[in-house]
């Protein structure tokens, strides 16, 4: 009796836990957002009718079935009509869930990013983010290993004998134009580290060796945090930078002090 | 530490009888529980236990040798650092040396318990054997003293490591046999000893070849 | 003991033979036991250093510096600190706790037994099993006491992080060659554990015990051995290749043109991704190691206090393989956000989808079982129920992470945490205590004290859903794991009285572990004298005295006529049918 309130309690608690929004993600601010944040609602909603739907039966049955003087239990190996019934209504609603939700995964990792999109290559280190802009003439320039030395504040290695290298722009905080596709380059230098933005609704690990492209499109101006999402050694908890989104103008004006 | 204990005993304690005496017993009944085939009835630690625990035993190694083929694929696939690697020539006489241990062991296990046709198969075969070995670390040598070490390229370090954790489980093999001589001379050698022996032994010739393949096909 | 027992299979004498060096099943799973017990108390209490320095950082204590002049130099712990006691926490919790107690230790004390053998296929290779293990944890501990300290890269260990050597942080030198070295052997134990559990249900099961009238603590150890068998091995060779790559100087995982700390590294080519896919692939079939056999205990004991037989049996037995074999098809939704084919991502995504459908049958057959049962709430039935309901709550966790999409923001979170120690760490914790409160009587011939118990669960069961379903939000805000420190975000500010609860409650808890401690080892001395059979339960462990005889059945073996769970039988005289019970008093129904 006493457990079976236990549970109800807690699953009571839980749910208005969860459906009171007390904890819960920022506004989001890019244009994969809501389709994302509409996908855990929908699971959200699904696994809590299950959720509390098991736990009541749970407590409901420790209270109807609790041992009494002159009960009988009643003797029955199970019911393979019932077996079949459940077993199939949860594979289809599971299914049913989860199959849609590919498709926002699909537009955010599958899909090319349009001609336009502006590229940022970011190179993770421990531990700190290196945001590399083309500069004006468009084109990334070259970067080597042996080039890399942060106490001469080159820390991704440009190559200045390469033109193209000259007017790069390496930063260790980044800025986008609202309502433009982007396409970040993600690549680290030493470990595997991982650029999150939770209000852009973004994460990709950064592996060494590897160059990961990154698209979304920024739907509200305003700065978020950067964190480090991949244990990358003991200044995990501190790998943090900052990623303004600025109106095209301002973005515009802040590359151009940048430049300088 | 295990050594303290003495020896696992190959021949069993003396087969217990079942005290309920003959006959098969009551036939199971239908519908208490799910009656069918019946299980094993083991009056004692049954002798079957030594083949099943066996292919027991290489399922786990060829999960270990999968694990290791998918790494040498992935590996190679993903670079662009690979160069093919010229395999010692040695290699080739070492592998007929273990496919005819395969045979003369085979010979041996069928000629048992003739003592003098089991014997001299018997002792072919760990000469075979041993000389596979030995030929395994010539041709170590040999890669060494062309400059091609562990660290030298990713093909020179999956030879390395198929190699040796292949030589591992044929040097347990071989110390199987040499157990096994051991208890010829002294007596207590068993067919099922030698079966489950020759077994693995197969096993490590059988997968020795795979090796060689792959080391040849996808260099 | 009778003479033909003696002629037959005698005792082994001698304190060293007897209980350390023991060949006998029952004392290597008590041996099993007590280091899963031993090392589930030093886990918890790096959760303790892990939990205080989360909501306390830079925060003096004395006693730190005493204990770790290395890691809390003037008595406040360092961030490569934390990340040390993490890594040891889930190694230790992991491996040497719910992969060694509820298989090492409930398997190789009761399959035996249960199936109706004298002994495991191979004794002597299962004491091998037993001190390669604890070798395996000496090495472990070791780690603790060489310069750098324990290895600071996590318990998945991803290279190159783990691959690099000193250079990329402390503990990642010798410590983390302790950590691989360690692994490997620990590896090697489980695999010949595991082919040990195979062998003895094929060909050891007594005359009448068909597979489907074994128990499903037999089934559950059973694909539980197989998942070892297949898997264990895998980690063997990446532990393998990873101490080349660290000692040897191959790259199999470590790529070219690294620069870490502004030195440039001597490597090119590997792939960290490998790391990635070896480990996971083992990864994923260890967590059902640790929890189906707490699936079977629970089915089993659900069975036992409701006087009813399993719901479904064929469908549970089903259900552990369908559970087992698709563990082997999934590690790829650990690795959505790893750089892994997004193409791939969605099979994987798919084949995580359908391992929700056999947990779902594995539900509501335990709900089915209960139901029109006469339940008896003893401890061992609380802890079961408890299972039920935190499998539940743990199992829905993981509809949100194997979704790509959803995962994208929440992986690597607390929400992570949050689930897989609901599920995994908690629910298999569940099953181990329903387990002890169970088989305490056979194993040590004593009850346990009921009251105790009692208290234990109230506060376990309260404690551990306060500790875990806060860290689902934590997730939802977005705050990453394994942060030595929460200070450097601003949005992570907003979380420190979430952290607190979250600490006070996981004290609590933890202190509540130690009723448990003295239950155990009180009752051990003192407890109740137990009965042959205090359950009133089928299967073949309690038609033997409590504690068994040396081998089981005192030279006769049993012969099976029933199913394991044959209760409320309508006619019969008492409401269980033993499975040694003649077929001939009662006719089926």
């Amino acid at each position: 009796m006493i457990l079976a309130v236990t549970i109800w309690l807690i699953t009571l608690v839980t749910a208005v836990a969860f459906a009171g929004r007390y904890w819960w993600f920022p506004p989001s601010a890019a244009s994969h957002g809501a389709a994302l944040d509409g996908q855990f609602v929908i699971t959200l909603l699904v696994t809590g009718v299950v959720f509390i739907a098991a736990q009541v039966a749970l407590g409901y049955l420790l209270i109807r079935y609790k041992d009494k003087p002159g009960a009988q239990a009643s003797h029955s190996h199970g019911s393979t009509k019932m077996e079949i019934v459940w077993t199939s209504a949860t594979a289809i609603l599971f299914f049913l869930m989860v199959l849609p939700g590919q498709s926002i995964w699909a537009d955010l990792y599958i899909r090319e990013a349009p001609a336009d999109a502006l590229q940022i290559e970011i190179t993770g280190q421990q531990f700190a983010w290196n945001m590399r802009y083309p500069g004006p003439d468009g084109q990334f320039g070259r970067t080597s290993p042996e080039l890399m030395d942060d106490s001469a504040g080159n820390p991704v290695g440009l190559d200045f004998e390469d033109p193209a290298a000259t007017d790069d722009l390496v930063l260790p905080t980044m800025a986008i134009p609202v309502d433009r596709p982007i396409e970040l380059l993600l690549r680290s230098k030493d470990v595997t580290h991982s650029f999150f933005v939770r209000e852009l609704r973004i994460k990709q690990d950064t592996v060494p060796g590897l160059m990961i492209p990154l698209r979304f499109t920024a739907t509200d101006t305003g700065q978020f945090e950067i964190a480090c999402a991949e244990l990358c050694g003991l200044g995990h908890h501190r790998m943090r930078s900052f990623i303004d989104v600025l109106s095209e103008a301002d973005y515009q004006q802040w590359l151009a002090d940048m430049s300088e | 530490m295990a050594t303290l204990a003495p020896p696992p005993p190959r021949t069993e304690k003396p087969e217990r009888r079942r005290p309920s005496g003959g006959g098969r017993g009551p036939t199971p009944p239908h519908g208490l529980g799910f009656g069918g085939e019946g299980g094993g009835g083991a009056a004692s630690l049954p002798e079957s236990r030594y083949y099943t625990g066996m292919w027991l035993g290489l399922a786990g190694i060829v999960m270990i040798f999968t694990a290791f083929t998918s790494a040498y694929f992935v590996r190679k696939g993903l670079s662009d650092d690979w160069r093919p690697l010229a395999l010692p020539p040695l290699l080739w006489v070492n592998t007929l040396l273990l496919v005819a241990s395969s045979g003369t062991l085979e010979m041996a296990k069928r000629s048992y318990p003739m003592p003098r046709p089991f014997q001299r198969w018997w002792i072919a075969t760990i000469a075979l054997g041993g000389l596979f070995l030995a030929g395994q670390l010539t041709a170590w040598q040999q890669l060494a003293a062309a400059g091609v070490y562990v660290d030298t390229n990713p093909s020179s370090s999956f030879f390395y490591l198929l190699t040796a954790s292949h030589a591992v489980h044929l040097a347990g093999g071989l110390g199987a046999l040499l157990w096994l001589t051991w208890r010829l001379f002294r007596g207590g050698l068993t067919k099922l000893a030698v079966g489950v022996t020759a077994l693995y032994w197969h096993f490590m010739d059988g997968l020795w070849v795979y090796l060689m393949l792959l080391l040849v096909i996808w260099r | 003991m009778s003479d033909t027992h003696a002629v037959h299979h005698p005792p082994p004498s001698g304190f060293i033979q007897k209980y350390v060096f023991s060949k006998d099943h029952k004392v290597i799973g008590i041996q099993y036991f007590l280091l899963a017990l031993f090392s589930v108390f030093v886990g918890m209490a790096l959760s303790i250093l892990i939990r205080f320095n989360l909501v306390w950082p830079g925060t003096e204590v004395g006693l730190l510096e005493t204990l770790f002049p290395q890691g809390a130099p003037g008595g406040i712990m360092t961030p490569e600190f934390y990340l040390a006691m993490l890594t040891m926490h889930g190694t230790i919790m992991v491996f040497m706790v719910l992969t060694t107690a509820p298989q090492g230790g409930f398997g190789n004390y009761f399959l035996p037994i249960q199936i109706g053998a004298l002994d495991m296929a191979f004794p002597t290779l299962n004491m091998l099993s037993f001190w390669l293990t604890f070798v395996s944890l000496v090495v472990l501990m070791a780690a603790f006491f060489v310069t750098g300290g324990p290895p600071t890269s996590g318990w998945t260990a991803y290279a190159p992080l783990s691959a690099l050597g000193e250079v990329a942080g402390p503990g990642l030198g010798t410590g983390q060659n302790l950590w691989i070295i360690s692994i490997a052997i620990f590896c090697v134990a489980s695999l010949l554990g595991a082919l040990n559990f195979i062998t003895t249900v094929l060909d050891l099961r007594t005359k009448g015990m068909t597979l489907m009238r074994m128990p499903l603590t037999v089934w559950s150890w059973f694909v539980t051995a197989i998942l070892g068998l297949l898997a264990f091995g895998v980690l063997l060779s990446a532990g393998v290749l990873l101490l080349l790559d660290r000692t040897l100087g191959t790259s199999f995982f470590i790529p070219g043109g690294l620069v870490v700390s502004d030195q440039m590294i001597d490597h090119t080519g590997g792939s960290p991704l490998l790391w990635q896919h070896l480990f996971w692939f083992f990864g994923h079939p260890e967590v059902y190691i640790a929890i189906l056999p707490g699936m079977g205990v629970t089915s089993q004991i659900l069975s036992v206090f409701s006087r009813k037989p399993v719901f479904g049996y064929r469908a549970m037995v089903y259900a552990l393989f369908a559970i087992g074999i698709l563990g082997f098809m999934v590690w790829g939704h650990h690795m959505f956000m790893s750089g892994m084919s997004p193409y791939s991502a969605i099979a994987f995504s798919l084949m995580t989808t359908a391992i929700a459908v056999p947990s779902a049958i594995k539900t509501f057959n335990w709900l089915g079982t209960m139901w029109g049962g006469r339940i008896r709430f003893a401890t061992p039935m609380l802890f079961s129920i408890g299972f039920v309901s935190l499998f539940v709550s743990g199992g829905l966790g993981g509809l949100f992470l194997n979704q790509p999409a959803t995962d994208v923001y929440l992986h690597d979170t607390y929400f992570v945490v949050g689930h897989f120690h609901l599920i995994m760490g908690v629910a298999a914790i569940f099953g181990i205590f329903a387990g002890t409160y169970y088989w305490f009587p056979k194993m040590f011939g004593r009850m346990m004290n009921e009251r105790l118990g009692k208290i234990h669960f109230w506060i376990t069961f309260v404690g551990v859903n306060a500790i875990f379903m806060p860290m689902h939000f934590l997730g939802m805000v977005g705050n990453p794991r394994r942060y030595a420190e929460l200070t450097a975000f601003n949005f992570l500010s907003e979380l420190e009285g979430l952290h607190l609860f979250i600490t006070i409650a996981a004290f609590l808890t933890i202190a509540g572990q130690f009723i448990f401690l003295a239950n155990f080892f009180g009752s051990l001395f003192k407890g109740e004298k137990a009965p042959v059979n205090p359950w009133e339960a089928t299967t073949l462990e309690w038609t033997v005295p409590s504690p068994p005889p040396h081998d089981n059945f005192d030279g006769k073996l049993p012969e099976v006529h029933h199913g394991p769970y044959e209760y409320s039988l309508p006619g019969a005289s008492k409401d269980y049918v033993m499975q040694t019970e003649s077929a001939s008093r009662k006719e089926p129904v």
